[in-house]
């Protein structure tokens, strides 16, 4: 190990954010916006804003984090929408709550484009230089040591160390100590973490092969096209400025040949064979889980996707693993399409340090060490646009922080990002965390659609969303609820011409005058139809008209998440005194009187939360605690 | 946690005159210290091992109240947790009374309705459904009501509950599969499908609730109240109800909501018996009296009988008190005083329209054993026992089980409506969660494991 310790220089910083991944450029942007000095360090100035997996962004879920990181004033959105070549609203069969956009990225122009925002952000620094300490004293962060030997003091770190400390890539019996695509890894500070009280476990995940786009028949494949209108990802995009020429996606599937192939190789994956110790997803599982997981299944599915235009390239989603180089050319060479596939980066397992996540308080501050900040992988998620998320949420507290301000803290019935966070600092996570819709309980509040009715004031209040963008919401929001209240005024007779109109759609006919609202809300019709019973309607955008139909059309349902809404703020509201002696809680079973201690939960929510504490416990808490107030 | 000590007679008082008095906390020891003597007289309770039984004397105030066996069992192996010490007592209902006089006016309480059970609850020895489930073996009054609470501690329900919470959850995780990788999973021709799952599930949720019904009657008894005309032998009805099998049990204020005057067991389930005083009294007077009873009892009965006498024809007053009941469950009891009497079955049904008809003898009981086989009919008592299904007992339960019913029902309406999927996936965790309510368990990560367990998703 080379001496670092001659060099003395220093350098002072309000803020340092260790990482320049997904998570690491949305914590410095907004702190720097915020107008607060930030460096951001990175191992290699060229893997800004990485994407070392999938090529796209977005997705069931990921795609509503995406909106709602952009409503908060974060840079994600705006970044896809510059560099996307295909892009498609997913589930449009299904509810408003569960339509998700997602864009194909070019990676590289991805990459390089979030690089130039961070290059000319005011008050931001990138540096290249891998992070090897972190100083505290009291119990507070002071700074950071790079491995060169330069000294960081600030007041607030922000860890988004990704997949790279300590990073392992296997590939079969070819073991590498690189971050991802061969990318340094940091190693030296989970050791400095450790020292610090700052407890880490490991985690894996894994990625499929790439392959030369010469080497594959597509004409043995389904293309798959993206939407004909495109959809932006942010608020502030323009939706005519980014209609363009798309490149399409390729689906074919694997076969009885191929399970074969992997079956009998089994005890070369390091997975099977014992080799790796850290877990893995469920949600993202390799080929190789698959086939023997679920035995039953003749054929999955493997989507080949580019991995931008500057490359020929492509992504075979579906297929990561973590076999050895020979069986995965074998296993691929299977799949129609593929049979003379030239792999240009062979796919691999990643296994990395991360942090327990319950060691965060729900502002992704550490609990033990203050201005200690974590957001990302780091953190046991996976996924960019959790990545991204957590990014902007500790960037922002990290700015509340050195304000002397109040933590900005979504809870579960504001955002997706509530519901993230809330899982992470309070679930016992043993995989990989990915965003879901099935873990948001009232997702027909959280729509992708409505994320800047949501959230925009919220960042503006803090910041980083400009007035004019505020003002647009603000006008948005207005005209919404008047066209709602014009629409459950204007009352349509049961004359002839509108029963006509009717049975020409095959709705009902009328036997008394109803609201326009009211006919709105029949399935067979829409807000387009009901214009011939419309004469005076306004000239509205269709942002505008889509929120007044979907508000119009599932109020019930609405209406039944919002009372859901208010029976959990009360359990949020009832909080527990901090010095609360869980052993004085008699009748708490040993298991949630243990997971009590260890989380020490604000409040009654948070506490029904925890794995481990079921509802018999929290009643018995509850009579604890209105006891202790008598 | 409980700084005093608690007592009550913890089995039902009735007429064998065994009873036990339990007494829990701190000082139940020294507490019956004082009343216990040995057959010695000897006051040595307190030097006894915990969970031994021992034969002796209550003696309070110079007087000899019962002999007694009393066991001692002490914290915190009991089921409070606390010190526990039972008195069985022999001396029938008056004596009990007084001996548990006796052990408050040594320094006890009056427990509260339920509040063993609570203090086991809170003292951590058992969880809500069991706390449950004993309060109704506790509140439970007849035989069959007993048996039923004592399966909710052996599980049924909670298997019944929970075959149909992982259908609910399967159907939900498919749901949510290809919500969250409409790639993988296609959601086409499955709102029918769902549609009869559902529909099977809802019937058979409703079975459940329909049970608690049943299950309330088993427990409570039935609120009947019996009508007819002065002289038509209402009081020879009462006395063949409660003389045949000399089955009255006196009312212990509080273990029911209402004012009964008697209580009568009719095969394995009770009889309330309203008002039963009026009918002594009002048997000879000659006044409109039963009109008045009749509109009464059309507000609170569950049960009606009507007795007519089959010597006397049948007069507009009759039919002015069928009409005020016969939305009722109601029983129209011929009363035959002579065998060749004026009113017979048919001339009932014509003056009534289509109604239950028993022919009886108040004089020698006959057809009794047929009005029983009917109450448990018009109760669906029959169907219960015949198959022995299981009943829900408990209010709370009940209400989850309508609430889950009712969110199965919002499910069929949205597949009917055409509504996209994912807001069936909202009422069936509802569904899901009320159910777990029941059982005690929790929503928690059930779904997700569960996707992640059943379907293969993923990049």
């Amino acid at each position: 190990m080379s001496d670092i310790s001659k060099n003395q220089w220093t350098e002072t910083v309000d803020v340092c954010v260790v990482g320049a991944g997904h998570a690491g450029c949305e914590a410095a942007l907004a702190c720097a916006r915020l107008n607060f000095d930030t460096v951001i360090f990175t191992v290699s100035i060229d893997s800004i804003a990485l994407m070392p997996c999938n090529p796209n962004v977005g997705g069931s879920s990921k795609g509503h984090l995406v909106r709602e990181v952009d409503a908060l004033g974060g840079e994600m959105g705006k970044n896809i929408d510059k560099t996307f070549i295909q892009s498609k609203m997913l589930n449009m069969s299904k509810g408003p709550a569960v339509h998700s956009l997602r864009a194909q990225a070019d990676k590289s122009e991805y990459s390089r484009s979030m690089r130039r925002v961070l290059e000319n952000t005011d008050h931001l620094t990138v540096k290249q230089a891998e992070i090897v300490k972190l100083l505290t004293e009291n119990g507070k962060v002071t700074g950071v040591v790079t491995n060169t030997g330069t000294t960081y003091f600030c007041k607030a770190v922000i860890l988004c160390t990704g997949t790279y400390l300590k990073a392992r890539c296997l590939c079969g019996e070819s073991i590498t100590y690189t971050g991802p695509s061969g990318l340094q890894a940091a190693n030296s500070l989970s050791a400095s973490l450790i020292e610090n009280g700052v407890k880490l476990r490991r985690f894996k995940t894994g990625t499929p092969a790439r392959m030369d786009k010469r080497s594959i028949d597509f004409s043995k494949m389904t293309e798959q096209f993206g939407d004909e209108r495109i959809v932006p990802f942010s608020f502030s995009t323009d939706p005519d400025s980014i209609q363009k020429e798309q490149v399409s996606c390729w689906l074919t599937y694997t076969n009885e040949e191929t399970h074969k192939i992997i079956r009998a190789n089994l005890d070369r994956s390091p997975i099977y064979a014992g080799v790796i110790e850290g877990t893995g997803p469920r949600y993202c599982p390799s080929i190789e889980d698959k086939v023997v997981k679920f035995s039953d299944k003749d054929r999955h599915q493997v989507f080949i996707e580019p991995e931008g235009l500057y490359t020929n390239e492509m992504y075979i989603g579906g297929m990561s693993s973590s076999l050895p180089e020979d069986v995965q050319l074998k296993m691929y060479r299977t799949v129609p399409g593929l049979e003379n596939c030239k792999i240009v980066r062979n796919a691999y397992a990643i296994e990395y340090d991360c942090l327990e996540p319950n060691q965060l308080l729900p502002s992704l501050e550490s609990k033990i060490i203050k201005g200690l900040f974590c957001a990302g992988q780091f953190n046991g998620s996976s996924g960019y646009e959790e990545a991204a998320a957590q990014g902007i949420m500790a960037g922002i507290n990290a700015a509340q922080f050195l304000r002397g301000e109040e933590p900005l803290i979504l809870d579960r019935s504001e955002a997706y990002i509530g519901v993230l966070i809330d899982d992470l600092v309070t679930k016992d996570n043993r995989e990989p965390y990915r965003m879901m819709t099935s873990r948001a309980e009232y997702r027909l509040l959280l729509r992708q659609d409505n994320a800047d009715l949501r959230l925009r004031e919220k960042g503006h209040k803090i910041g980083l969303v400009s007035d004019e963008e505020m003002k647009i919401t603000l006008y948005k929001a207005e005209e919404i609820s008047k066209e709602i209240n014009r629409l459950k005024g204007v009352i349509v007779g049961a004359n002839r011409r509108v029963c006509e109109f009717l049975n020409e759609h095959g709705s009902n006919e009328l036997h008394t005058g109803v609201s326009l609202a009211e006919l709105l809300c029949r399935p067979e019709l829409d807000y387009e139809m009901l214009a011939p019973l419309d004469p005076n309607r306004p000239v509205l955008s269709k942002d505008v008209i889509e929120q007044v139909v979907i508000n119009i059309k599932y109020e019930g349902y609405i209406e039944r998440q919002l009372q859901q809404v208010h029976k959990f703020k009360k359990t949020e509201k009832k909080l527990i005194p901090a010095d609360i002696d869980y052993d004085d809680v008699k009748s708490l079973r040993i298991e949630a009187r243990q997971k009590l201690k260890e989380f020490r939960p604000l409040n009654v929510g948070q506490a029904s939360r925890l794995s481990g504490v079921t509802p018999a416990d929290v009643s018995v808490l509850l009579i604890y605690l209105s006891q202790k107030k008598d | 946690m409980n700084k005093d000590t608690i007592a009550a007679v913890s089995t039902a008082l009735s007429d064998s005159g065994i009873g036990i008095i339990r007494v829990s906390g701190k000082e139940a020891i020294s507490i019956v210290d004082k009343l216990y003597v040995d057959t010695k007289g000897e006051h040595k309770l307190a030097s006894f091992p915990s969970h031994t039984i021992h034969y002796g004397f209550i003696v309070f105030e110079g007087h000899e109240l019962d002999e007694v066996m009393v066991s001692i069992m002490k914290a915190p192996s009991s089921f409070t947790k606390e010190d526990v010490v039972e008195i069985n007592c022999h001396g029938g209902v008056f004596v009990i009374k007084t001996v548990l006089d006796a052990v408050l006016k040594s320094g006890a309480r009056l427990a509260e309705p339920g509040e063993f059970t609570k203090r086991a609850f809170l003292n951590g020895r058992i969880d809500l459904s069991k706390a449950e489930a004993v309060m109704d073996v506790i509140s439970s009054e007849s035989k069959a009501g007993l048996d039923n609470s004592l399966k909710h501690l052996n599980g049924n329900l909670y298997n019944r509950i929970r075959k149909i919470r992982e259908d609910v959850l399967y159907e939900t995780a498919f749901i949510e599969s290809a919500l969250d990788d409409p790639e993988h999973f296609s959601l086409d021709d499955y709102p029918e499908k769902l549609l009869k799952k559902i529909s099977k599930l809802k019937e058979e949720t409703d079975k459940l609730y329909m049970s608690f019904k049943a299950g309330r009657i088993l427990k409570e008894g039935i609120k009947t109240v019996i009508l007819g005309k002065p002289n038509v032998g209402k009081s020879s009805l009462l006395n063949v109800l409660t003389g045949e099998e000399r089955a009255i049990v006196t009312m212990i204020p509080g273990t029911t909501r209402d004012t009964i005057e008697e209580k009568v067991r009719i095969g394995d389930v009770y009889l309330n018996l309203f008002d039963t005083a009026g009918i002594r009294e009002t048997e000879d007077i000659v006044e409109n009296i039963g009109v008045k009873r009749a509109r009464e009892a059309a507000q609170s009965a569950d049960l009606i009988l009507f007795l007519i006498d089959s010597s006397l024809s049948i007069e507009k007053e009759d039919i002015e008190i069928y009409e005020y009941v016969k939305n009722k469950n109601i029983i129209v009891l011929l009363n035959k005083t002579d065998v060749d009497g004026v009113v017979s079955r048919d001339d009932i049904i014509s003056s009534f329209g289509e109604c239950d008809v028993i022919e009886i003898s108040c004089a020698t009981g006959a057809g009794i054993d047929i009005l029983t086989k009917k109450i448990n009919e018009k109760f669906y008592l029959g169907n219960l026992k015949a198959d022995n299904e299981l009943v829900i007992t408990n209010l709370r339960q009940a209400e989850e089980l309508r609430s889950t019913s009712s969110s199965f029902e919002n499910v069929i309406n949205s597949i009917n409506n055409g509504l996209p999927e994912d807001f069936y996936s909202i009422d069936l965790m509802n569904a899901y969660s009320s159910l777990g309510k029941i059982i005690g368990e929790d929503v928690d990560e059930d779904l997700v494991n569960e996707i992640f367990m059943k379907f293969c998703m993923g990049k």
